[in-house]
């Protein structure tokens, strides 16, 4: 067991004993190191005023990654380098191409969200060449700005290329870094903590499972995206913090075959790239999932296991026919992923168990697969209804197959049974749907809150099943307003 | 025309910008001031200056409720907890318990035996640290005894009709007897929501406490002398004895005008108290729940029009949620009454404002002060009279405008003299393409299944000047050192929109020096006094002016110095690109100026600036209350899913009138950001409150302010050229604060185009704002029910 926190501050090795388990990395740069240019705005991760960039080892090179510094727990920076908008200057007190771009854009107003903007800018510039429109809006997605209306910084996203060389950037040399974040590497259960309250990170799944039996009560953290509200929110006193993120075994896709295993510390972006390759229009959804920030750190393992009836990968992995595996101790268990779910803040989920990884089903021949996301702004938002479909029709126009699941429709993400079985078998033609339409209403109670009002939470999960028609059997029909428009008739 | 009114063509022009000139001359596209600053995170907002030895964090006890008689309360368990050093209620004020920016004392600092909003300050506690005062500010024992609570504007104008605040009425000819006899009328209401401001630096004040009394507080505020004055109030102190400092603001957006009060009052009286600096930052969530925001409207409007569409009469009620208090709410709503005809004339009407009570936050200002309000309520009477017709609105539109010479009394009886929008819009019809793009979008319409697409263009008429004129007022402090180097100080706070960076490019021209050679200093009550709230888009007319007044004297200090000097004639002597030329001598500015100090000329002035013109009568409803008008016009194109009412924003062009602008690239940056601001009240951003008062949408998480991705995928925006502000303003610039955010409206309006289109474009959809997906969608569903009930013939 290593009792020592450690990690990269720029180029600075930093090894820390007594750590508050939940004490932010936003806290710990602002209060206790008094470095000042990481902002907070929200303390929620919605507004990306204290972005971060933080990196990681990658097999041999770092991968780095923009994080939102004021949900995130210092302690699960053990082994990665953490860059701070006062790492950019030049020794000579030149900026950065990244700082440049956004000064001789105009690209900053009153400021207070430019630090923000320039680490997620980073991040872009340090990992991708040239990206396209769609990719700077999705990289700036978790950024607000509420004086410049974006545009100059998007300015600046393209500018940026043309004001420095990447690949002899300051922070391209990444093997060397590499080099150094391995020497911090070992098989070490991580404890530090501080007042009595510990912060526990295994490095293997066995370490992880007994951990889990010695600390029944204990908080188990992934990505935090969560979790840190819990702490800046509601000022929760955690006791026992149980970190995912150091089992690298957890973090692994892993090919099956017939299906793709995924670690349930696998981060949305990690695994964006592979599920978009099986169910394209899931990676859709995956884009839209919070936003840049949040997809680094949070998990499609921690999207399951918090139980809210408003994620967003469950409707899709459920209606995809996908299993969860849970493991206690050295047993493990698999149930169809829709079991997990009980009622509103109840899982199947035993005390000392875990997910240990959601097996996703790779789709069969002729199978269609949509997931729609409706909310009142199209990234960085929490749905009002999540809907998708798998759909298959056999050589007579009938459907042969179909898996219906919504989030934001009742108490837990929900298949809607009903309407399953009034379109299976049917024609699948606008009559049949307005039927299934119609099923919908039974299988669903919704709530009104200010995302939506029941009535219009039940016209739009009606209406989705027509969009799914449309798409399905329209293929000049227009249906899509934002993403890859091509996945419409896919 | 009276002669008053005549522009005044005296002042010269500045040259436009050649190789000779000085860098950050006035015109040039010069970057922020603190820009460098801005991107390596260098910049000092508040709660980035080092903290004084001591200093105690402090956190407020809020209301549950939104009207209750506070029956008991138990503090105790506040003062055990860890870390806490000092609660206080209003029983410790030692002045008078009341923060309220008019003098109403409806605004206490901390309630003491009723709250009137959930979220109301009842006490403060003081910790060693943050995370302890807010600990310990949850901890607090209280008995209420409920109170009914008006929590809506329908509940207030159709219950009681409680005012926080003396209600206006605009009148021009009859407007009854212009109803009465138009062959057309329409009457209708509409709804529009609120708009929390979400700047990026949420409330923040510093208190230190100095001799004899004393305070100076470091606040992000837009009003540092109405803190001086409130913090003097309540602390019972003399306002020479406090000192308020605001170097830059991480945003305001009116939000920090009279917000900011509380947070500098409850600093200061900790301060005071026990000794200690303190500071008070609320977390996100409590900021939303204790500051206001901007006015919620129900607009009843009934309005008469002839064959063509012009206007004969309107009659128009303007009921706003104020909440508990009055703050800025007269002003506010009297602005909606200001802004009610936008550009259009209305030969009679009737305008009057209902600032209505309610139990929720007290509303303030926010970018166009009721303004924005007014004005959608414009446009929507003219898109009731479009649909009426059976025409095209921009047509509707047009034929209204204000005339130059004729129809250009405004409903408060001030002659609109400077009218461009006929010219403006014109342009940008062409530029924009607008028709061609109509008749593509009834081609597209026509075959699309779920896809709607939607085109708008609607204009902006803004006035320029405060209301209240006696703040149209300004000063500036200029030093000139030894060494030539130049501090500038003025009373206008830096939030971002280059106020700073604009006075300093007057006062580089003035000297004719680089502008590196000026340093803008932090705004301060103990340099430049009696300041007016940097508000009302007033900030560059009025401190640009000062500040030119103060580098005038100096200027014209050393000119007569080295007319004396070195024997030439006054008008020999001339500031060239950081030299001065004395008769055929060339020295740099730096030498004159070490020349001049040996001479003991004095290098310090003040300046100050006061608007000619504007009289405004508020009891009779006439006058001039506006010193010149700016305009703008957009036009948007969108497209909307019929079946989940989601909608993106294809393409926006923009025309927009800064007069002679000070600075284009700071200019296009509040045209821009404004834009999006102003399409973000009117579409996604929903304030939620539940059935017991309580804000439900109050952090990002739940209120969606735009992102990135949400601005128009195309966005054309231009300066209007040649243009020049036909008064004299500072370099013939008009002011551009607030005026873009209405360009706005043209994205609801083009959601409202594509949405009609469900229905044949035969009824007026009536889009309420905002318009979230669910507001639209629920629009089309009622829109084809009513073209079911009555097919077309």
């Amino acid at each position: 067991m290593r009792q020592r926190l450690r990690f990269y501050l720029g180029d600075e090795l930093r090894e820390i004993d007594a750590v508050d388990p939940t004490l932010t990395v936003l806290d710990w740069l602002r209060l206790s190191e008094r470095r000042v240019g990481t902002k907070e705005g929200c303390a929620e991760g919605d507004c990306g005023a204290c972005t971060v960039v933080v990196g990681r080892l990658d097999g041999d090179t770092v991968r780095y990654e923009a994080v939102n510094a004021c949900i995130r727990f210092l302690a699960t920076l053990d082994g990665c380098r953490l860059l701070t908008v006062e790492h950019l200057k030049g020794p000579d007190g030149a900026l950065h191409p990244v700082q440049q771009a956004m000064v001789d854009c105009h690209g900053s107003q009153c400021g207070f969200c430019t630090p923000g903007f320039v680490m997620s800018l980073l991040a872009l510039y340090l990992n991708e060449e040239r990206p396209d429109g769609q990719r700077i809006d999705d990289a700036l997605a978790g950024n607000l700005c509420r004086c410049t209306g974006y545009e100059p910084i998007v300015r600046a996203a393209h500018a940026m290329y043309e004001m420095g060389d990447r690949t002899t950037d300051r922070f391209a040399d990444r093997a060397a870094m590499a080099e150094k974040l391995k020497a911090l590497r070992d098989e070490e259960i991580l404890s530090v903590g501080a007042g009595g309250r510990r912060f526990l990170a295994p490095a293997t799944v066995p370490q992880l499972a007994q951990l889990l039996l010695d600390n029944p009560g204990a908080t188990i953290v992934a990505g935090a995206t969560d979790v840190g509200l819990w702490v800046t929110k509601f000022q929760r006193v955690l006791a026992t913090v149980i970190y995912t993120g150091r089992v690298r075994d957890l973090r692994r896709i892993e090919d099956r075959g017939d299906a793709l295993v995924i670690g349930a510390g696998v981060t949305y972006s990690d695994a964006a790239e592979r599920i978009a390759a099986l169910y394209p229009d899931f990676g859709e959804l995956i884009r839209r999932i919070g936003a840049e920030q949040v997809r680094n750190m949070g998990t499609i393992g921690g999207n399951i296991a918090n139980g809210s009836p408003i994620g967003d990968t469950p409707p899709a992995l459920i209606a995809c026919g996908a299993t969860l595996r849970l493991r206690r101790g050295a047993e493990t268990r698999e149930l169809p992923l829709e079991e997990f779910f009980i009622e509103y803040g109840k899982q199947d989920r035993r005390e000392g168990e875990f997910v240990e990884a959601v097996i996703l089903p790779k789709p069969a021949a002729g199978e269609r697969f949509r997931a729609y996301k409706i909310a009142k702004r199209f990234d960085q938002d929490i749905s009002a209804v999540c809907g998708a479909f798998r759909l298959t029709l056999d050589g007579e126009g009938r459907v042969a197959d179909i898996r219906i699941a919504f989030g934001g429709m009742a108490g837990t993400p929900k298949r809607a049974a009903g309407a399953e079985v009034v379109l299976l078998g049917r024609h699948w033609t606008e009559e049949t749907v307005r039927q299934g339409m119609e099923a919908l209403a039974d299988d669903y109670a919704p709530l009104s809150d200010w995302r939506a009002s029941a009535a219009y939470r039940s016209t739009v999960a009606a209406n989705l099943l027509m969009k799914l028609y449309v798409e399905t059997s329209d293929p000049a029909a227009e249906t899509r307003l934002v993403g890859d428009r091509r996945l419409a008739h896919a | 025309m009276p002669d008053s009114m005549a522009p005044d063509v005296t002042t010269p022009i500045a040259p436009v910008s050649t190789p000779e000139r000085i860098q950050g001359a006035v015109h040039d596209p010069r970057r922020h001031e603190s820009a460098h600053k801005h991107v390596s995170g260098e910049a000092v907002y508040v709660d980035d200056i080092a903290e004084p030895a001591g200093l105690l964090h402090v956190y407020l006890g809020l209301s549950s409720r939104a009207h209750a008689r506070i029956r008991s309360i138990d503090l105790s368990p506040v003062r055990q907890a860890p870390g806490v050093v000092a609660v206080f209620t209003a029983a410790d004020v030692p002045g008078v318990n009341d923060i309220g920016c008019m003098g109403k004392h409806d605004e206490p600092l901390f309630a003491s035996t009723l709250v009137e909003h959930v979220g109301q300050p009842i006490f403060a506690v003081a910790a060693e640290t943050r995370d302890q005062a807010r600990r310990a500010a949850k901890l607090a024992v209280l008995e209420y005894e409920d109170l009914p609570a008006v929590l809506t504007i329908a509940a207030a104008r159709d219950g009681e009709r409680t005012l926080v605040t003396a209600p206006m009425t605009l009148r021009v000819g009859d407007a009854d007897a212009a109803l009465a006899e138009a062959p057309h009328r329409v009457e209708g209401r509409l709804a529009i929501g609120g708009q929390e401001h979400f700047y990026l630096e949420s409330q923040i004040a510093m208190a230190v406490p100095g001799e004899d009394g004393e305070v100076l507080i470091h606040v992000s505020t837009q009003h540092p002398t109405e803190v001086q004055h409130i913090v003097a109030h309540v602390l019972d102190l003399p306002s020479a004895a406090v000192t308020v400092e605001v170097r830059r603001m991480g945003g305001g957006f009116g939000g920090k005008e009279t917000q900011s009060n509380l947070f500098a009052a409850c600093t200061a009286l900790v301060a005071k108290r026990t000794g200690r600096a303190a500071k008070l930052r609320p977390d996100r969530d409590d900021d939303f729940q204790i500051t206001g925001k901007r006015h919620d409207f129900e607009i009843d409007y009934r309005v008469g029009f002839d064959d063509s569409g012009l206007i004969q009469g309107v009659d128009m009620l303007f009921a706003a949620r104020a909440g508990y208090a009055a703050d800025l709410s007269g002003p506010v709503t009297d602005r909606a009454l200001f802004h009610a005809d936008n550009g259009y004339f209305y030969p009679a009407a009737r305008l009057e404002s209902l600032p209505l009570k309610t139990n929720t936050v007290s509303n303030t200002a926010f970018r166009g002060f009721g303004g924005p309000q007014g004005m959608v309520a414009a446009e929507r009477v003219i898109d009731e009279i479009a649909f009426a017709l059976g025409k095209d609105p921009l047509e509707i539109r047009k034929r209204n405008f204000y005339g130059s010479e004729d129809r250009n009394l405004t409903p408060y009886h001030q002659t609109v003299t400077d009218n461009i929008l006929p010219e403006l819009v014109a342009q940008l019809e062409e530029s924009s393409g607008y028709w061609q793009r109509r008749e593509d979008i009834r081609a597209f319409n026509a075959g699309s299944r779920i896809l709607r697409k939607g085109l708008a263009l609607t204009p902006v008429k803004f006035g320029i000047s405060f209301t209240a004129s006696h703040y149209n007022q300004a000063g500036a402090l200029v030093h000139v050192y030894t060494d030539g180097s130049i501090q500038l100080n003025h009373g206008g706070i830096e939030m971002g929109q280059g106020l700073y960076t604009k006075v300093a490019q007057v006062v580089a021209e003035e000297f004719q020096v680089d502008i590196s050679t000026i340093r803008p200093t932090a705004t301060n009550t103990g340099k430049v006094p009696n300041t007016s709230a940097t508000a009302a888009s007033s900030g560059s007319d009025l401190n640009g002016k000062a500040a030119q007044a103060a580098a005038r004297t100096i200027r014209e200090r050393l000119v007569a110095f080295a007319a004396e000097n070195w024997g030439v004639a006054p008008d020999a002597v001339r500031f060239q690109r950081n030299r001065v030329l004395v008769g055929d001598r060339d020295m740099s500015f730096a030498d004159l100026v070490r020349a001049a100090y040996m001479a003991r000329v004095q290098l310090s002035a003040t300046g100050f600036y006061k608007t000619p013109k504007i009289h405004w009568d508020r009891a009779a409803g006439r006058g001039t209350p506006f010193y010149y008008f700016a305009y703008g016009a957009a036009c948007a194109e969108v497209t909307v899913d019929t079946l989940t009412g989601e909608y993106v924003v294809d393409r926006v062009d923009i025309l927009h009138d800064c007069g002679r602008s000070l600075n284009p690239a700071i200019d296009r940056g509040q045209i821009e950001g404004g834009f999006v601001q102003g399409m973000g009240w009117l579409t996604m951003e929903e304030l939620w409150w539940d059935a017991q008062g309580r804000l439900r949408t109050h952090a990002p998480s739940t209120y969606k302010i735009p992102a990135c991705s949400d601005r128009p995928r195309i966005f054309n925006v231009a300066l209007l050229e040649n243009a020049p502000n036909r008064e004299d303003t500072i370099f013939r610039s008009k002011a551009v604060g607030e005026p873009p955010f209405m360009l706005g409206m043209s994205v609801l309006h083009a959601l409202s185009d594509a949405v009609a289109s469900v229905a044949g474009h035969r009824f007026c959809p009536r889009l309420d704002a905002p318009a979230t997906p669910e507001r639209v969608l629920g629009c089309i569903a009622a829109l084809r029910e009513r073209a079911a009930a009555s097919p077309q013939s």
